[in-house]
């Protein structure tokens, strides 16, 4: 396997720059995750390192070697597109049996790859079938089945999953995570939806604008977002920005009194996830107007407005609220992310 | 008239000749023109794109007539001296740039139709330029230009009568001659029509089992 060192990538399309000095580096066997809005820069990024695309500057490096300008068939890695991209003049067997054989191995390793692939990925009955014959979820095996047949150093997904109703994405990320996990291939992973970033990755590499915003675990980028950006892209509901008056380096919420970040100004946002909220008397904590209350089974949501800014929180499915209700919230303080109102950027720590 | 059996059969080798030689030329031209119409260098594509667009706006005995004249006059100033092209090579020249024009703009929509993607995932699995071209592009092409390109190849078929006017003796030439010589034109032309009913005929029996055997799965029931 090998790691990869994305060193200050710049692209540009004209005048328009799609990627700004983008740097990252993806450790062996990691699975990284390129997370953004669509038009972010992230399948730009890939398709630079998978060198269907080329840079305008910076350096790729895949294991100890630098790629850049190298074609993609001499970087040592497969890609699985958005697409499928199965070839539709081939049967299952020879479109995983492909890539083998243009590297020239012997008919005995390519029909033991071939099988091998076919077994982790539960494809073994439709070998002799042509891809017009299967699902939208059976061609998306055959690709990602081709595509780790080769063994390659790196694998690179584009969105793999997004042609794929909901219930088939939950079980083929299901079946990707146990797949990737067992071969250990190092992946960069290209998706716009966030809880497939989170439930596969290893870290994820936050975009927005042709920059990297963030870059952790998925628990740490969840809980702690280093940009207003993140904490709204990231998490359903997303993130609540409260614009919150900053008194003796306090910001006072009812009852409580929670210190700032010093470097903080007159004004400062609170961040807040929907769920890091209890029920509380209307007197204490967050004063909530609730305009929508919606039972969701598991738990309540409920959209309304703090200090008059729009918000949405989560409580146990077992509270009764109703519309038109003024309720009080009790913001969990270790969960809560300080936020310069000009620039959006997290402060790196509270006030002890 | 049985006494032009003999001639309409000769005739008929040279229109099988021009036919199969034209084809051929006409096909290999016709692809390398599509793939550089789809160049991304804007020169090359635009040259590509105003030689199909002339061709396909001048009538066919026009230029086989250019071809003809054009290179006699070209032969003569090369050497100093007055030199004729043969009938045959010009007719094959003609009908061989003919034929690619068509045949260029058929491959072209038939390529274009071939998903982005298929080239993408080619190259990400270690093929080269020429290896996504014949393992990935052409298979997949081939089905989808084959039904025009049969088509194309019947009104070539067709186009072979048009050679008949610099003095090729073809199927065409044959009938003009008997039907002069005997003064009896409606049987004469009435054979002629007969074998090129019968060349097409067999053409789209032929064409069909192509079809057939070249379709893609994804277009098999």
């Amino acid at each position: 396997m090998a790691n990869i060192v994305i060193d200050r990538i710049r692209k540009n399309f004209g005048a328009f720059q799609a990627l700004k000095d983008v740097s990252l580096t993806v450790n062996d066997g990691e699975f990284v995750s390129l997370l953004g809005p669509s038009g972010c820069g992230k399948t730009t990024l890939l398709r630079i390192i998978a060198g269907l695309e080329s840079e305008s500057a910076g350096d790729i490096r895949i294991g100890d070697r630098s790629v850049a300008g190298l074609q993609p068939k001499d970087r040592g890695l497969a890609m699985v597109f958005q697409n499928y991209a199965v070839f539709p003049h081939m049967t299952v067997f020879e479109n995983v049996a492909f890539g083998l054989r243009m590297q020239k191995a012997d008919e005995a390793r390519v029909s033991q790859q071939v099988q091998k692939a076919a077994a982790l990925l539960h494809i073994e009955p439709y070998l002799d079938r042509y891809p017009n014959k299967l699902s939208g979820g059976q061609r998306q095996r055959v690709a990602v089945a081709r595509a780790l047949a080769v063994e390659p150093k790196v694998l690179l997904m584009d969105e793999p999953l997004s042609n794929l109703d909901a219930l088939l994405r939950l079980e083929m990320r299901t079946e990707l995570k146990t797949v990737l996990q067992s071969s250990g291939t190092t992946t960069i992973y290209v998706t716009h939806d966030q809880t497939e970033a989170m439930g596969l990755s290893d870290r994820i590499a936050v975009m927005h604008d042709g920059e990297i915003e963030q870059v952790g675990d998925p628990v740490d980028i969840y809980n702690h977002p280093a940009t207003r950006f993140v904490g709204g892209f990231i998490g359903n509901p997303p993130m609540n920005f409260i614009h919150m008056p900053v008194t003796g380096g306090h910001v006072i919420v009812g009852s409580e009194r929670f210190p700032v970040p010093p470097e903080s100004g007159p004004e400062i946002i609170l961040g807040l996830r929907g769920e890091a909220v209890a029920l509380a008397q209307a007197s204490e904590g967050f004063q909530m107007r609730v305009r929508v209350a919606e039972p969701m089974g598991s738990h309540l949501l409920l959209t309304g407005l703090i200090e008059n800014q729009p918000v949405r929180v989560i409580l146990p499915a077992t509270e009764k609220v109703a519309s038109g209700d003024v309720i009080g919230l009790k913001p969990d303080p270790a969960r809560i992310s300080w936020l310069a109102p000009d620039s959006g950027k997290a402060y790196l720590a509270a006030a002890a | 008239m049985y006494a032009f059996v003999d001639q309409f059969l000769s005739g008929l080798k040279n229109t099988l000749l021009v036919f199969a030689l034209s084809c051929a030329f006409g096909t290999l031209l016709g692809l390398l023109i599509a793939v550089l119409r789809n160049s991304t260098r804007k020169s090359v594509s635009s040259c590509m794109r105003a030689y199909t667009g002339i061709i396909r706006g001048v009538p066919e005995l026009l230029i086989i007539l250019l071809t003809y004249f054009g290179g006699t006059a070209l032969l003569s100033a090369i050497t100093g001296g007055y030199i004729e092209i043969n009938a045959f090579a010009a007719g094959v020249a003609a009908l061989t740039v003919v034929f690619s024009g068509y045949a260029a703009e058929i491959f072209r929509g038939a390529i274009n139709a071939v998903a982005p993607g298929q080239r993408e995932a080619a190259a990400a699995l270690g093929l080269s330029n020429a290896q996504i071209w014949f393992l990935i592009i052409i298979p997949q092409m081939i089905p989808i230009a084959l039904p025009a390109f049969c088509n194309l190849c019947i009104s070539l078929i067709k186009d072979t009568s048009l050679i008949s006017v610099v003095g090729l003796t073809d199927v065409m030439r044959v009938a003009y001659i008997g039907a002069g010589s005997l003064r009896a034109p409606l049987p004469f032309y009435l054979a002629a029509s007969a074998i090129y009913l019968a060349l097409t005929s067999l053409s789209l029996l032929s064409f069909r089992l192509l079809e057939r055997r070249y379709s893609l799965p994804a277009m098999k029931g």
